[in-house]
């Protein structure tokens, strides 16, 4: 029953250039309607994983299932017309319109009713009113947003998105992250290579972190909490004298340090628990208390340090 | 292996799209088939009319043979090329295109325009020797079997073009590099031509036969030989596992 079961099972996948690995043992699954981010440094694999996973490129070892469908020769066309890919360059005829370069693509799908599906394409990135225009003619902005409508002209099942916001300035990134969260509401399974990290937090249900090999894979707070414990950001008017009497032996306060004059930061088992604890005991102090918070790590901590504890990155 | 026809005019609509828009080849379209009219032209119309017996012996409509086997490189070097270096090639390989559609609506791009330019430079050169020519040289130089010659071997000729071209395309990054390989792997063909054409090889009908059926075969056959070049991984990846 090829629509059962994950749109992407990807099972100690392996792609190699010559004795060169582009990545390697990578296993991970996506979930139908699930928005997946993949994240990596440069040349991490991030795009031949996606140019494999597309039928462009053939694995080297290992196997996957695409959209129900095992990732094979003879399954590319059938893969191909359930999935669509927007690469990272447009990708656009330029001397033509945007709706030729979008009527070129419906026929290559054979989509049916293809001026139904344009305008609909059009419509759903907005740019209905620049249909005419010559692509050569478009912002790079705007000929991203045409490249996505190309993506959805297929309406599919699974949709490989390869760094969609590269080169874009904040405004027309933001408008390619309302596009792709309107994508998830419609339950379109998205498989997001990126290096924003922020884009990735925001818009995934789960990240992937590539280098080579998979290094982690998770939701982003999931991978928060594998990595950082949890802790309470102290900060007071004044130093207090003598900080080891007033946090030692507090209840869910496992140990403290002190980070720079009037701040302290307290690992805890539960900062609910130990909240609380701390605010009555800098009270007890005497101390003039500007904030208690909880430490917040993003998805940036998260990934620095991975990356940066990895032993290629070491070694340059 | 089926192919779908909607898949190969979705290709041939686009290119064709593009090869209106894009002057620089139209421009190289243009220049060597105005090339090969005008040369014979000033050969033919500066004959006086003592000169159309010796015309009988010679073919010169057949030099214009050389149209079709010099214009469809000019197009289908750049088909694969052209779209490798302006980055179109990946967005069109992750449909589900097969390699023979796309290079059968690609041909057919480059060919339907470079028989048409073939066929009008013929009429054009008929035209003009009819009209301004010396009398007697037009019935002298102008027969059936040369004429009959230019109906079938324009797209026989052009074909075997078009899949030289499309070959060197899909193994070459650069499309100016691609069109200058194709181009000089047909320079052979057009020698062959302009001595057929000057009587250096007699063009007898078991001659013209032996020459159709063996680019029946080749066209025939050049399609499957693209196809097995066009290798996808190479050209996405610029190597290969």
């Amino acid at each position: 029953m090829p629509d059962a079961g994950p749109a992407l099972a990807v099972d100690h996948l392996t792609k190699r250039f010559g004795s060169r690995a582009a990545f390697e043992d990578v296993s991970f699954s996506v979930a139908r309607g699930e928005v997946f981010g993949f994240l990596g440094p440069n040349g991490a694999g991030k795009t031949t994983m996606v140019r494999t996973l597309g039928t462009l490129l053939e694995p080297s070892a290992g196997s996957a299932t695409v959209v129900g469908l095992p990732l094979t020769a003879d399954n590319g066309v059938e893969i191909r017309r359930r999935t669509a890919v927007m690469p990272e360059s447009p990708g656009l005829y330029l001397r033509l319109s945007v709706r030729e370069n979008l009527d070129c693509f419906a026929g290559l799908y054979g989509t049916e009713a293809p001026r139904r599906r344009i305008e609909a394409a059009l419509a759903a990135v907005n740019l209905a009113d620049r249909a005419e225009d010559p692509c050569g003619t478009l912002s790079k902005g705007l000929r991203q947003r045409v490249a996505l409508a190309r993506a959805l002209l297929s309406d599919p099942q699974l949709l490989f998105l390869d760094e969609p916001t590269a080169g874009l300035d904040p405004v027309a990134a933001r408008e390619v992250h309302a596009l792709i969260e309107g994508l998830r509401e419609r339950g379109v399974t998205i498989f997001l290579t990126t290096h924003r990290l922020e884009e990735a937090e925001r818009l995934c249900d789960r990240v992937a972190i590539l280098r080579t090999s998979l290094r982690t894979i998770g939701r982003p707070a999931e991978l928060r909490a594998q990595l950082f414990a949890a802790a309470l950001t102290v900060a007071t008017a004044a130093p207090l004298p003598d900080p080891a009497a007033v946090f030692a032996g507090l209840p869910g306060v496992t140990g403290w340090r002190a980070d720079g004059a009037g701040r302290y930061e307290l690992a805890v088992a539960d900062p609910a628990v130990a909240a609380p604890a701390v605010t009555r005991a800098l009270v007890a102090a005497d101390a003039d208390v500007l904030s208690i918070v909880e430490a917040h790590h993003s998805l940036e901590d998260v990934y620095l340090e991975l990356i940066e504890d990895d032993p290629e990155t070491v070694a340059r | 292996m089926t192919i779908d026809g909607g898949r190969v005019r979705a290709i041939f609509r686009k290119e064709i799209r593009e090869i209106q828009r894009n002057r620089s080849l139209l421009l190289a379209m243009s220049v060597l088939p105005l090339v090969f009219l005008i040369q014979p032209l000033v050969a033919v119309l500066g004959l006086s009319e003592r000169a159309a017996g010796a015309l009988r012996d010679e073919h010169v409509l057949l030099y214009l043979l050389g149209i079709p086997i010099l214009v469809p490189p000019v197009i289908a070097a750049t088909a694969i090329a052209g779209e490798r270096q302006q980055g179109t090639l990946e967005p069109v390989l992750t449909t589900p295109i097969r390699r023979e559609e796309l290079l059968l609506g690609k041909a057919l791009a480059a060919l339907v325009p470079s028989i048409a330019i073939a066929l009008v430079v013929d009429a054009l050169f008929l035209i003009v020797v009819a009209v301004f020519a010396q009398p007697g040289i037009a019935s002298s130089m102008v027969n059936a079997p040369d004429l009959i010659a230019q109906l079938v071997f324009i797209p026989l000729l052009a074909a075997w073009s078009v899949w030289v071209g499309l070959a060197v395309s899909t193994r070459t990054s650069d499309m100016r590099v691609a069109q200058q390989l194709a181009l000089l792997a047909n320079v052979p063909l057009v020698f062959v031509v302009a001595l057929v054409a000057f009587g250096v090889i007699e063009p007898t009908r078991q001659l013209a036969i032996t020459l159709a059926v063996a680019l029946v075969i080749l066209d025939t056959s050049g399609w499957r030989v693209a196809a097995r070049l066009f290798d996808r991984e190479r050209l996405i990846a610029g190597t290969r596992d």
